[in-house]
C-alpha cells in the first residue's frame, strides 16, 4: 500500500484524499493552453491543522506541494509541474468576521468570490469588497496571491494592496500571522509592522495562505455603468487620464473586440459609477459625460452609449465560447496607461496572424497608475491546431509586454522565464536567498520560478 | 464507443469548467451541485463529469466504477442548467444521461445501478418487492381499482412501497375520496414510470416500461393522470408523447390546489407550525412549476410559512434523484445534500419541512434521523399536511 496515501487519508480522511485516476486527471490541467501534468495526491483538508499535517508530511518526505483555490488562474499556475500532493483549499471556507465599522473581512482561504458578495449584501448591505470579473467560484486568496485586480481597482488599487492581515503555514509546517493580528489584537491593519511581502506575488512558493483579512469599502445603494466609444485608440490615454482626475467613477475598462464586426476597431470606455441618491448620481454622470467627454462628442472623436443601472455580474467566461470552442486564456500585462495605443494595434497583429478574433481588454488600476491590458485567445479545447495557435500567440504576448515595457501579470511558465531572465540580478538575488531560508527543500510549488 | 459517436461531441468539449454550475442562484455557497456538495472534489463537479466523460470517451482514462460511480451520483437536478452562462447548457444533462447510456451499453455500471436496473425489470419496481405488495399502502382505505374514473391516481414505486412514503400515498388517497373526486388505481397492475431508468441511461429497459404503461393506461381508457409523485410526472408529461403515451397529466398538488380553491376540500384543523418547502426539481427546475405548492400552504390555517434560503430554482436537490433514493451513491455523510437540506431547515427555525414529492420525503427523514433531530424537525409531504389540516 502506499504509505503516503495512507498517511494523507489519516489527516484529511479518506474521502477527501485520493489518487485514482479520475481525480489524477481533472487535476492535472487548468482552464487554459498549458500542459497538463498530473500530481500524484489530490487532498482536501479542512482546518488550518489538517494543512500543517500536509506541509510537514511534504516536507519529511520531499514532496511537491500545489495548492488549489479556483483553479480559475488560467495560466496553468496550480498545475504540478512535478507531481506531489495537490491541495484543494476550497474546503476551508468560513466567513470568520465581518467587521462593519473598521470596514474588513476576515475569510479563510477557500472562500469564493461569489460566496463573499452574497455574504455581505446579505448581512452588510452597506459593504462590499473589489470583485474581479473571474468566475464567482474563484477565491478572494487566489486573486489576492496573484495580485488580481477587481471592480474597485481603479480607486483602490490591486486586490492584493487591500489586504489587512495573513495566516500562512510555512513549508517548514510553522503557522505565521502577518498584521495586527499578529499582536493577538483585530485583522484591521497590516502596518506599521515590518514589510513582509513575502506571501504575495511570489506565485504559491513561498507558504500557503489559511487566513486572510481584505478591505471593504461603501456600498452605494445605485451602481450602474456607462459606455463611451472612440475609433481613435491614441485618444485613451488621454481620455483615462481625465476621467481619472475626477476620482469619481469605481471601475473603468476599456475594450475593443474584432466581433461582433460592428464594434471591430472601436474602443469602449465602460464606467462604473455609484451613488446613493438619484442626486448624487447625476452629479457624478455630468461630471463624467458632460464636463469631462463632452468635448469629444462636441467635435465627432466619440459618443455616448448610455447608462445601465444594476451591475450584472460579468460573465466572463462566455468568451470561451465565441467559436463554440470551450477555451479561452490571456495574457495580462500591468502597463502604463500611455502604451495602450500600442498594446492594442500589436495584439490585434498577434491575434490576426494566429486567426484568432482580437479582444483586448485593460482595466484602469490605482486612478491611472497602471492599466492591466489582457491579450484574450480563445481556442477550440477539441481542435489542438487551434490550442497550439493560442499558446503560440500567448507566449509571443508575453514577449511584447516586456518590449512595450510592462510586467507581466501571473505569468505561466514561458513568461516567468522572460522576467527571470530581466530581473535586476540584486533582487534576484535576495529572491533566492529568501527563498532558501523559507522553502530549503523547494516542496512548494517547484517548477515555477524556478531559477530561484 | 468513441468520442466522435458520441451523441454530443460537437458540444462536450465546450464547458469551460469555470464552476458557475456549483452555486445557487443567489451565490450563497458552492455546495448546490448535490455530488460536488457530498465529495467536495473538482471530479465530482458538473465540469468535473463532463471533462471525464470526454477523457474517457476519447480513451484518454479508463472506465472504472469508480468513474461510473461519479456519472451515477447526478441527480439529475439541473442546478448546473440554471447557473451555466454558457449557450449549450441546456444539454448538460443531456449530456450526463447519454453518457450513461454509453455505459449501459458497453455494460459497464456501478453494482447499485445494476441491481436498481434489474430489479425494476424484474420487479417493476427498484425495490425488488413483490408486485402484489404493491396495494400495500392502500390497507384500511376503500379505494376503488380505475374503472373509467375521471382520474388515475398513478402512485409510483416510492409511494407504494417505502414505509414512509406511503403514509403520504394514503393521506392523498384520503383527501380525494373527501372531496369526492372520481378516481381509480391500479393496484397491482401498476409498474415502474420509468422516470430513473430514463435518467440513468437504460433506454432500452424505459422504452419497455413506457410501452407497457402507455399500453395499459390506453386499453383502460385512461385519459387523465394523478400523479404523486414529480418523478412520474415528468416522464408522463415529457417523455411518453414520443412514445405515444399523450395524457393529462397532474401533479397532486395541481389537484389539491384546485380542489381548495374551488372549496371542495375545507379545512377544519388550525396546522400551527412554522413551516418551510422544499422544491422537488422535477416540478421545479424541469417542468418550471415554483408556486403551487406554495399556494396551498399559504392557505393553510395558520401556518407559518417561512422561504428556506435556497428555494425555487436555486433549491438544493435532496440527493435522491436518479435512482440516488434507492442507490444512495450521496449518502453516509454529514455532506450528503439531504443532511445540509436538514441542516438549513433547522438553522432558520422551521419546525416543518414540507414536500411534495415522495423522494424527498423519503431521504429528508432518513436525513432528520441520521442528524439526531427526530425531536426538533419533521418532514411532511404536503398531502399529509393538507389531510391533517382537514382532520383526516
Ligand atoms: C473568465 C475569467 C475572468 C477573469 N477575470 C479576472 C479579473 O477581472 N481580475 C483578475 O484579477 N483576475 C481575473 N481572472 C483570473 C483569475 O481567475 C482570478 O485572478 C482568480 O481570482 C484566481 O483565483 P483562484 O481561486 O481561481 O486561484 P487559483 O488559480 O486556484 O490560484 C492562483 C494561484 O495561487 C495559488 N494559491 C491559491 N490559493 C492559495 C493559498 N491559499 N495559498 C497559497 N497559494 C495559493 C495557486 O497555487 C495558484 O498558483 C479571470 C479568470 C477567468 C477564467
Amino acid at each position: 500500500m502506499d504509505s503516503i496515501y495512507n498517511a494523507l487519508c489519516d489527516i484529511v480522511g479518506k474521502e477527501y484524499c485520493s489518487n485514482l485516476p479520475e481525480e489524477i486527471y481533472i487535476y492535472s490541467y487548468d482552464l487554459g493552453t498549458a500542459e497538463p501534468k498530473k500530481p500524484d495526491y489530490v487532498v482536501s483538508p479542512r482546518t488550518v491543522e489538517e494543512i500543517q499535517k500536509i506541509v510537514l508530511l511534504a516536507r519529511d518526505k520531499n514532496i511537491p506541494l500545489v495548492p488549489l483555490g479556483g483553479g480559475l488562474s488560467l495560466a496553468g499556475l496550480a498545475i504540478p509541474q512535478k507531481g506531489g500532493i495537490v491541495i484543494d483549499l476550497k474546503r476551508m471556507d468560513s466567513i470568520i468576521e465581518v467587521n462593519e465599522r473598521a470596514r474588513y473581512a476576515v475569510i479563510e482561504c477557500g472562500v469564493s468570490q461569489g460566496q463573499l458578495i452574497s455574504y455581505l449584501k446579505k448581512h452588510h448591505p452597506n459593504l462590499t469588497h473589489s470583485e474581479p470579473g473571474a468566475p464567482p467560484a474563484a477565491t478572494v486568496a487566489g486573486n489576492i496571491i496573484i495580485h488580481g485586480q477587481g471592480d474597485l481597482a481603479h480607486p483602490y488599487g490591486f486586490s492584493s494592496d487591500m489586504v489587512l492581515g495573513l495566516e500562512v503555514v510555512l513549508p517548514s509546517g510553522d503557522i505565521i500571522r502577518i498584521g495586527s493580528c499578529a499582536l493577538g489584537s483585530g485583522w484591521f491593519t497590516i502596518h506599521p509592522l515590518p514589510d513582509i511581502g513575502l506571501f504575495l506575488g511570489w506565485c504559491r512558493t513561498t507558504g500557503i495562505i489559511t487566513k486572510l483579512s481584505i478591505k471593504l469599502f461603501p456600498a452605494k445603494k445605485i451602481r450602474g455603468t456607462g459606455t463611451f466609444v472612440v475609433e481613435d485608440e491614441e485618444l485613451i490615454p488621454e481620455i483615462i487620464y481625465k476621467i481619472t482626475h475626477t476620482q469619481i467613477p469605481e471601475d473603468i475598462i476599456v475594450y475593443s473586440r474584432a466581433i461582433p464586426p460592428f464594434a471591430k476597431g472601436l474602443h469602449h470606455i465602460t464606467v462604473n459609477l455609484a451613488a446613493d441618491s438619484e442626486k448624487e448620481l447625476e452629479f457624478k454622470q455630468e461630471l463624467i459625460w458632460d464636463d469631462t467627454l463632452g468635448e469629444y462628442i462636441k467635435n465627432d472623436l466619440g459618443g455616448y452609449l448610455g447608462f445601465t443601472k444594476e451591475l450584472e455580474r460579468p460573465q466572463i467566461s462566455k468568451t470561451s465560447d465565441y467559436k463554440k470552442g470551450g477555451g479561452f486564456e490571456y495574457v495580462g500585462g500591468i502597463m502604463p496607461i500611455d502604451t495602450y495605443p500600442q498594446c492594442y494595434i500589436r495584439g490585434r497583429e498577434i491575434s490576426e496572424k494566429h486567426d484568432i478574433p482580437y479582444t483586448v481588454t485593460a482595466r484602469i488600476i490605482g486612478l491611472a497608475h497602471s492599466m492591466m491590458f489582457a491579450w484574450t485567445y480563445a481556442f477550440n479545447r477539441a481542435d489542438e491546431e487551434t490550442i497550439k495557435k493560442a499558446r503560440e500567440a500567448l507566449y509571443e504576448t508575453d514577449e511584447l509586454v516586456i518590449e512595450l515595457g510592462g510586467v507581466i501579470w501571473k505569468p505561466g511558465i514561458y513568461g516567468q522565464r522572460l522576467v527571470m531572465d530581466r530581473l535586476h540580478p540584486g533582487t534576484k538575488n535576495l529572491m533566492k536567498k529568501i527563498k532558501t531560508i523559507i522553502d530549503p527543500l523547494g516542496i512548494m510549488n517547484p517548477g515555477n520560478w524556478e531559477l530561484l | 464507443m468513441t468520442l466522435n459517436d458520441f451523441q454530443y461531441s460537437n458540444i462536450i468539449h465546450r464547458c469551460f469548467r469555470c464552476g458557475y454550475c456549483k452555486f445557487p442562484v443567489d451565490w450563497t455557497d458552492v455546495n448546490n451541485c448535490p455530488p460536488y456538495a457530498r465529495f467536495r472534489m473538482e471530479s465530482y463537479s458538473c465540469g468535473g463529469r463532463l471533462w471525464l466523460t470526454r477523457a474517457w470517451l476519447n480513451e484518454q482514462i479508463n472506465w472504472s466504477e469508480y468513474l461510473a460511480e461519479i456519472l451515477y451520483s447526478c441527480t439529475t437536478c439541473k442546478n448546473c442548467e440554471i447557473k451555466c452562462p454558457l449557450r449549450f447548457n441546456v444539454d448538460i444533462v443531456n449530456m450526463v444521461v447519454s453518457a450513461r447510456a454509453e455505459m449501459v451499453e458497453a455494460g459497464k455500471v456501478p453494482k447499485a445501478v445494476k441491481d436498481f436496473l434489474q430489479n425494476i425489470e424484474l420487479y417493476g419496481n427498484p425495490y425488488g418487492a413483490s408486485r402484489t405488495n404493491r396495494i400495500a399502502w392502500t390497507k384500511g382505505i376503500e379505494i376503488d381499482r380505475y374503472n373509467g374514473h375521471e382520474y388515475l391516481l398513478y402512485i409510483g414505486c416510492a409511494g407504494s412501497y417505502d414505509i414512509r412514503a406511503q403514509k403520504s400515498s394514503k393521506a392523498l388517497a384520503q383527501i380525494l375520496l373527501k372531496a369526492g373526486v372520481s378516481f381509480g388505481v391500479l393496484g397491482d397492475e401498476e409498474t415502474c414510470d420509468g422516470n430513473e431508468t430514463h435518467n440513468l441511461g437504460e433506454k432500452g429497459l424505459f422504452e419497455l416500461l413506457a410501452n407497457k404503461n402507455i399500453k395499459t393506461f390506453n386499453k383502460m381508457g385512461v385519459s387523465k393522470i394523478i400523479t404523486l409523485s414529480p418523478h412520474a410526472f415528468n416522464a408522463f408529461k415529457n417523455y411518453y408523447p414520443s412514445y405515444g403515451g399523450n395524457f393529462n397529466v397532474f401533479h397532486y398538488t395541481h389537484i389539491l390546489n384546485s380542489l381548495l380553491k374551488t372549496g371542495r376540500i375545507k379545512f377544519s384543523d388550525s396546522f400551527h407550525k412554522k413551516t418551510v418547502f422544499h422544491d422537488p426539481y422535477f416540478l421545479g427546475r424541469w417542468n418550471g412549476e415554483y408556486e403551487t405548492p406554495r399556494e396551498i400552504l399559504r392557505v393553510i390555517p395558520d401556518i407559518e410559512l417561512m422561504e428556506m434560503e435556497k428555494n425555487r430554482s436555486g433549491a438544493l436537490c435532496c440527493g435522491g434523484g436518479s435512482g440516488n433514493f434507492q442507490m444512495d451513491l450521496l449518502g453516509g455523510s454529514e455532506s450528503s445534500p439531504a443532511r445540509r437540506r436538514i441542516r438549513e431547515a433547522y438553522e432558520m427555525g422551521a419546525q416543518i419541512i414540507a414536500v411534495s414529492c415522495p423522494k424527498c420525503l423519503i431521504m429528508l427523514e432518513d436525513a432528520i434521523k441520521a442528524e439526531g433531530m427526530d425531536d426538533k424537525l419533521s418532514v411532511m409531504d404536503i398531502s399529509e399536511i393538507v389531510a391533517k389540516a382537514c382532520n383526516i
